[in-house]
């Protein structure tokens, strides 16, 4: 060992390392700093407030990386908004309620709920209504023990662990067993109302799921479809925007599609749209996956030399190869 | 006798804004923050009763304040004290402790003398808490 690490109470060799007892400027120095409210006849300079809080760099991170979802979009750009009219009005001393802000997205599979979370996550905390911004995904297993009295803490363990950020429980509808009634789900639910309602300050919950199961699950639960403000559908995608995802994966991943393989992709994510268990961006991942295992193997069994273009071009027969084009 | 343990102690009791400000720092830092009390205030007494398990993995100070006050709850009239502990390589132990909660009425302590073989005299720290049994010790 070259140097012992110093402790944090007195400066090490370099000195770099601050005291750790010294008094913070925290939330206590913050509050007494409040200042005055504006005078009633005081003008705000809404541009201003936006550029400040940094929200137009999450909003088109969401507008460029996501394709579609247009309600989706539309509603975030109004919470922003009704947020950031929130502060305006508070520095002019209007007290109005925290907006509640707890949400759930509903969709089919793989159309983005999750990115759209942790992207809201990031827009919540820029715009101060979330402390740390951070986003914790759970399931029912991180909520639900396995034995009396395990739940409780349980759930609040994970409860502690996103306050300050956003809580996203995937496949809520899993929560609540309707043909056990002495399942420990509910335990879990009625904790989560709880939070939900009294300590609206601390942490945002998204519920995300299935349209119709969603609609079941809330249906049994009435108080907490009635907690939650903003519903938020996504739709499946078009067979354009399917196409456009593709492209950006593929842009990501350094790859790009032959020109004869346009048309080739095209008729591959209709025929995969059709199919049984198509998750939209989910399966354009997996189908670009195949493409390019199909794609190694084809530059192996060719052996020689390859060049730059090779290895990022896709062929159309890359996709011919798949079983959606088998009948 | 207002007892002083760990960080902060001759400082006045930290507001639960000045407390959650320390946690953040702790967070920051990397450190688990965890909830023991205990009744017996005497100075060698170093193993106090653990309030659930330290919480890992918490990015916010609300977490901790939400256990302290159970625990505040819990036990309204028993000395509170905070930890944050750095598992850092080299550094293993407790980074940050101090006291979050003092009962209304401290009763200090008294020194008896004990004579011992040969005419030694030994000295003992008695707190007069202890006369008391414990749970019942600062009502």
């Amino acid at each position: 060992m070259s140097e012992r690490p110093g402790f944090g109470m007195r400066p090490s060799g370099n000195g770099s390392v601050p005291a750790v007892a010294e008094p913070l400027p925290g939330p206590a120095a913050e509050a007494v700093e409040t200042p005055a409210p504006l005078p009633p006849g005081a003008r705000i300079d809404l541009g201003r407030e936006r550029a400040d809080s940094r929200i137009d760099e999450v909003l088109d991170a969401l507008d460029t990386e996501l394709v579609g979802l247009h309600p989706v979009k539309t509603r975030i750009r109004e919470i922003a908004a009704l947020l950031l009219v929130d502060r305006a009005r508070a520095r002019f001393g209007i007290d109005s309620r925290r907006p509640n802000l707890h949400m759930c997205f509903t969709g089919g599979p793989g159309t983005g709920k999750t990115t759209v979370a942790t992207r809201l996550a990031e827009l919540l905390h820029r715009l101060g209504h979330i402390r740390q911004g951070h986003l914790v995904a759970v399931t029912r297993d991180d909520l639900v023990g396995q034995y009396v009295g395990h739940t409780a803490p349980k759930t609040k363990e994970v409860l502690k662990r996103a306050m300050g950020g956003v809580l996203f429980i995937d496949e809520a509808y899993y929560l609540y067993r309707a043909e056990n009634e002495r399942d420990y789900g509910q335990e879990a639910i009625e904790i989560l109302l709880q939070v939900m309602e009294n300590r609206r300050d601390d942490l945002v919950v998204v519920l995300a799921g299935y349209k119709d199961r969603m609609d079941a699950f809330f249906s049994s639960n009435p108080g907490m479809s009635s907690r939650i403000a903003h519903h938020i559908d996504f739709p499946d995608y078009e067979p354009g925007e399917l196409e456009e995802i593709g492209r950006l994966m593929m842009s990501r991943d350094g790859y790009r599609l032959a020109p004869e393989t346009e048309p080739v992709f095209r008729d591959y994510l209709e025929r995969r749209r059709a199919r049984p268990r198509f998750a939209n961006a989910r399966s354009v991942r997996n189908a670009i996956e195949r493409a390019r295992l199909r794609h190694a193997e084809r530059l192996m069994a060719r052996g020689g030399e390859v060049t730059r273009e090779d290895l990022i071009t896709l062929h159309p027969e890359d996709f011919q190869h798949s079983r959606v084009f088998a009948h | 006798m207002r007892i002083t343990q760990g960080t902060f102690s001759y400082l006045p009791d930290l507001t639960d804004e000045e407390i959650a400000a320390q946690v953040a720092y702790a967070l920051g830092k990397g450190w688990p923050c965890s909830i023991e009390f205990t009744d017996d205030p005497h100075p060698r007494n170093s193993y106090w009763e653990m309030w659930g398990l330290p919480m890992f993995d918490l990015a916010d100070p609300a977490g901790v304040l939400y256990e302290l006050n159970e625990c505040r709850r819990a036990y309204p009239d028993h000395y509170i004290r905070l930890n944050a502990y750095d598992a850092g390589y080299g550094r293993q132990t407790t980074a940050l402790s101090f006291i979050v909660q003092r009962p209304a009425e401290e009763p200090g302590f008294r020194l008896d003398r004990e004579e011992t073989s040969d005419r030694r005299v030994r000295f003992r720290l008695h707190p007069y808490a202890l006369d008391r049994p414990q749970g019942d010790r600062h009502r």
